[in-house]
């Protein structure tokens, strides 16, 4: 027996054992995967985003416990970021998640970005079909805490909340482009702070100022991770955008954009990958000269790199 | 020879990704300011450190311990309550099968308790003036490789 079937048939050690693998982008996550993904797909996939410090792990810790009271068993992906310096990390959203420690029905990685600067890591879409095909009925991917603008996640879930606070910043920060315009459903969280109501309704006015492309209007749920307040509501407002996503047909729609992200990304990675395998082999001194001595564009000197590449494989 | 060489690399190989460790504080003492020095030593080291906070069961740390498939699990302990709360986290481990992570202690582990501990299947000890590249280096030296298939 291989990990992937420990892994299915309910090994604990045999899963975490093919998280790492997928980590680290080994031949055997390769061969791994290619067993799960058409066992995927099932699961309601849900990302978590928003600043940091704005309580992304402490209201995981209580969604994922709201929704094992309705049975369902779920698997956190806890993305943290990667000390650029040393590649070194701390994993630190664990520590909010201790009230869910001893539930079989709960498994909580903490996976680093590794390079990555779009709030996830490089294989998370990886680990999400990993803990689908095992059969976990949610999976919930926490981001790194994010700024403007790193919102790979929507590209990889079928539901996003994005978690928001009072005291950063007024209406003229609602209208930007980037993060605010990206999620399905807004939290409000710290609702017990002075000034986070007038932060709902600003969301909301910014919210009813869009013109709207599709039937689901997002909701925007005050929530207080500490006191659990407004938790039923937030997964409430999951289950029903689920639902809608099911019945207005735009599930479909959904998954060809993630499968298309998908493609788009594993190309990118194997690039990535073999540039970081050649080291600066690939290239030339005659290339870097030509570049710097300006007889020659980047650009240019990218495009016969890739002409080259193009003929060795 | 040439297997040798083979073996080695293979092991440099696989040194190219980050170990995992995770750094725990079992049983009920409050201080956590060397867990946490150790935490950030580690990570600047190039780890990738999962810090689970206070007052953890020989349960809690194992099942961190599965779930992140952590290769090294750092004990930090500062209660005197060691000899009695070591022994059940090493048997937790054993049930749970994870044997072959490498686990090491810090805190304030008198000398002569050290060789109990170790019995007890803890690899090394770093008490109070331990230099932080020390233990680092014991980790890089020690930490176990693995082989699965798929």
């Amino acid at each position: 027996m291989g990990l992937v079937d420990d892994a299915l048939g309910g090994s604990v050690r045999a899963l975490a054992r093919l998280a790492t693998h997928i980590e680290n982008e080994t031949n055997v996550a390769h061969a791994a995967l290619a067993r799960l993904y058409p066992l995927s797909g099932r699961a309601h996939t849900i990302g978590i985003t928003g600043p940091p410090g704005a309580g992304k792990s402490s209201l995981v810790n209580r969604i994922v416990a709201r929704y094992r009271t309705a049975g369902k068993r779920v698997a956190v992906i806890a993305v943290d970021p990667t000390s650029p310096l040393t590649g070194g990390a701390t994993l630190g959203d664990r520590i909010r998640m201790l009230d869910l420690q001893g539930d079989a029905g709960v498994f909580i990685r903490s996976t680093a970005s590794r390079g990555r600067t779009g709030g996830l890591a490089p294989t998370t879409s990886g680990l999400i079909h990993l803990f689908d095909a095992v059969g976990f009925d949610v999976v919930i991917v926490e981001t790194v805490g994010i700024g403007q603008e790193e919102i790979d996640v929507v590209h990889y879930v079928e539901s996003v909340v994005l978690v928001q606070v009072p005291g950063l910043g007024d209406g003229i920060q609602a209208l930007k482009a980037g993060v605010l315009e990206i999620a399905d459903i807004y939290a409000v969280n710290k609702i017990d702070l002075p000034g986070a109501h007038g932060t709902v309704r600003e969301l909301q006015t910014l919210l009813g100022l869009s013109e709207h492309i599709s039937s689901w209007s997002p909701p925007v749920v005050g929530v207080s991770a500490s006191e659990a307040v407004g938790i039923d509501e937030l997964v409430d407002a999951l289950n029903r955008q689920r639902a809608w996503l099911d019945e207005s047909g735009s599930l479909r729609t959904r998954r060809r954009a993630i499968a298309a992200m998908e493609i788009s990304q594993q190309v990118q990675r194997l690039f990535e990958r073999k540039i970081a395998l050649q080291g600066r082999s690939w290239a030339t001194d005659e290339l870097i000269s030509n570049v710097a001595e300006r007889t020659e564009t980047p650009a240019n000197a990218a495009d016969s790199i890739l002409a080259h590449w193009s003929n060795v494989t | 020879m040439a297997l040798e060489t083979a073996a080695v690399e293979t092991a440099k190989h696989e040194r190219e990704t980050p170990i995992r460790v995770l750094v725990a504080k079992p049983g009920l003492d409050g201080h956590d300011r060397g867990a946490k020095v150790m935490v950030r030593a580690l990570r600047d080291a190039g780890m990738e450190v999962i810090y689970t906070g206070l007052f953890q069961t020989p349960d809690m740390i194992a099942e961190a311990a599965l779930q992140e498939d952590v290769d090294v699990i750092g004990l930090s302990i500062l209660s005197g309550a060691h000899l009695a709360i070591f022994p059940r986290i090493m048997e937790t481990l054993r049930t749970r099968g994870l044997d072959d992570v490498l686990v090491i202690a810090g805190g304030t582990i008198p000398e002569d308790d050290i060789d109990e501990v170790k019995r007890l299947g803890v690899a090394a000890v770093f008490g109070p003036g331990t230099s932080l590249r020390e233990a680092v280096a014991f980790i890089r030296a020690n930490a176990p490789i693995r082989h699965d298939a798929a």
